[in-house]
């Protein structure tokens, strides 16, 4: 079955585009590939790396390594009380934020969806306003938050719930558009007033996927609230970067196995009581 | 037989419908009431334990307009700070002397500019080292292209571990390897990236369509033809839109990842906190929210426009 040269020339000339593809294409495909490699390289040399640099570094980053094992194991209960009162305030924190956040976006997100809010201008201007919110930076509102409540989980809990605020609103009215118009027909000709309409029409579609998007965002946030502590905003990360400071690879290997294991625990959780309390449905993902 | 024979001797089968329908269900009602009642107490019993874990009930020193000190509740201790803060940061701005005063807002502009690019190239190196690395491996920690099981799993463990660690993190350890620049923001946020796109690439390409392999496979392709020839050109449009969404986090990261010494905008952070420049902080602030803006909003053009070739035959 193997062609010769001459079929396949023949080949080429009854159909070229199969082979090759137009000048203009391929020269903008080229364009846009010495482009991105001439950052690459440009890069490269802005940020001064060399294989040097990267050897000495890889060397370094071996003897980080190598403390990981023997693990270290906490011998005293003082010194691992710490430790777990560390990861309950990032749970604390993953869980008061998103809670928080989802309490203050419930009801702007109806401000955003079309089925509900009809003037245009509104819709899109509560739209813009989402993405602003979101927009902000966790740590930097984190940074803020510090300055009025001092060091502690409590900024870390509001800088969470603002930012979520607007992730929350965007998502949720995406839920409320995403709803069937026939139940709301239905309350309508049955005499509901239009909150009756959105309570028995809108509400059951829309509680299910608001609650599996609850739960996604709290796993998120539950690794997003390991470095809140890093500004000193609470939470596991305040001691894990102590111990980096300090130079302590050993307890902060220990430290980021306990966060890996927490976050896995979390989501193994998280994905047990979406599907018991939803049944397996992927219309938050 | 037996079956039978108990359904015949079951309780209530011969009383009326009507009230078999309302023991029934007011048997559920109870049930579905019990279950609320027990959910809700759980769900207080956390939102409490939370809530003081998260020091809402701490009580905190203030000092009064007179110089006295006193003992508050926290949050309204703290929300007059946070007004007196947020307003701190506000710079003056005059209408007749506008220009001067942006001017003297955004003072070290060209610093910022320079940073702002470091930013933005930090942020693109760590996506095309993400991208090398996700696209690698999701192949092997693919579960149907994977040549083996071990594979599979060293390659699952890896990814999982670089993304479950955050990039800050990374970015602290890091720093202590490459020393403080840039260098370590790379490193740092594209190990992260690396873990987060090896998983979506895996995962896209646990739904490819197999026939293609399979005549790569008896034309007489190795694994490498079949990945090659069978499995990326069905993969590559989905890659690119999550390559786009990917590009757009590491932006958010890249502009953070400097507090703690990894190049970029961060770092200036740190300065105008130390300094307690106030207006720096405010005009930072604004930086880094238009420009992640700009970027999220050019990138959704573009991903969308990448899914539309997707959807095209």
């Amino acid at each position: 079955m193997t062609m010769t040269p001459d079929q396949i020339a023949a080949a080429r000339a009854r159909v070229p585009r199969a082979f090759r593809a137009l000048l203009p294409v391929r020269l903008r495909q080229i364009a846009l590939r010495a482009g991105m490699l001439g950052l690459f390289l440009w890069c490269l040399y802005d940020f001064d790396i060399t294989p040097a640099r990267i050897w000495i570094g890889l060397e370094r980053l071996g003897t980080v390594l190598s403390f990981m094992f023997p693990p270290h194991i906490w011998t005293s209960w003082e010194a691992f009380s710490e430790i777990l009162k560390g990861l309950g305030e990032t749970l604390a924190i993953a869980f008061l934020g998103t809670l928080i956040g989802a309490v203050f976006a419930f009801p702007l997100s109806f401000l955003g969806a079309r089925n509900i809010n009809r003037l245009t201008f509104w819709r899109l201007g509560a739209r813009r306003g989402y993405d602003v919110i979101r927009a902000f930076e966790t740590l930097i509102l984190a940074l803020i938050f510090i300055r009025a409540f001092g060091l502690g989980p409590l900024p870390g809990i509001l800088a969470i719930a603002v930012s979520e605020i607007g992730t929350f609103a965007k998502l949720f009215s995406e839920a409320i558009e995403n709803t069937s118009e026939k139940p709301v027909e239905g309350v309508r000709a049955s005499g509901g007033s239009r909150l009756q309409q959105i309570r028995f029409g809108i509400m059951p579609q829309v509680s299910p996927v608001m609650l599996s998007i609850l739960l996604y965002n709290f796993e998120s946030n539950v690794r997003s609230g390991t470095i809140l502590g890093i500004v000193g905003a609470g939470g596991i990360g305040f001691l894990l970067s102590d111990r980096i400071a300090a130079y302590k690879w050993d307890e902060a290997w220990s430290i980021i196995f306990l966060i890996i294991a927490m976050v896995y625990v979390i989501d193994a959780l998280s994905g047990l009581i979406r599907t018991r309390l939803i049944g397996k449905t992927d219309l938050a993902r | 037989m037996t079956a039978t024979a108990d359904f015949a001797t079951q309780p209530g089968l011969h009383e009326d419908p009507v009230t078999r329908f309302e023991a029934d269900f007011a048997a559920r009602r109870r049930r579905a009431r019990l279950a609320w009642l027990i959910g809700a107490a759980v769900f207080l019993t956390i939102l409490a334990l939370t809530a003081w874990i998260g020091d809402f009930f701490k009580i905190t020193q203030i000092t009064l307009p007179d110089g006295s000190r006193d003992w508050r509740w926290i949050i309204p201790a703290g929300i007059p700070r946070l007004g007196e803060y947020i307003s701190q940061t506000i710079p003056v701005l005059r209408w007749e002397t506008l220009g001067a005063d942006i001017g003297e807002w955004f003072w070290r502009w060209k610093t910022w500019l320079v940073l702002l690019f470091e930013t933005i190239l930090i942020a693109y190196m760590a996506t095309v080292v993400g991208v090398i690395g996700g696209f690698l491996l999701s192949f092997p920690a693919a579960r149907n292209l994977a040549p083996n099981k071990w594979v599979l799993w060293i390659t699952r463990r890896y990814l999982e571990i670089a993304r479950t660690v955050p990039d800050l993190v990374w970015a602290l350890i890091f720093v202590f390897c490459f020393g403080v620049g840039p260098m370590a923001g790379v490193a740092a946020i594209g190990l992260h990236a690396t873990g987060a796109l090896g998983k979506l690439y895996s995962e896209v390409n646990e739904n490819i369509d197999m026939r293609p392999l399979e005549g790569v496979k008896a034309a007489g392709g190795t694994w490498f033809d079949q990945i090659r020839y069978g499995a990326v050109p069905q993969v590559l449009p989905n890659i690119l839109s999550y390559t786009l969404l990917r590009f757009e986090i590491n932006v958010r990261s890249s502009s953070i990842i400097g507090y703690v010494g990894a190049g970029g905008l961060g770092q200036e952070f740190r300065t105008a906190m130390s300094f307690q420049e106030y207006t720096d902080l405010s005009a930072l602030f604004i930086i880094i929210l238009v420009t992640v803006m700009l970027i999220d909003y050019g990138s959704e053009k573009l991903r969308h426009r990448v899914i539309g070739m997707e959807a095209r035959p």
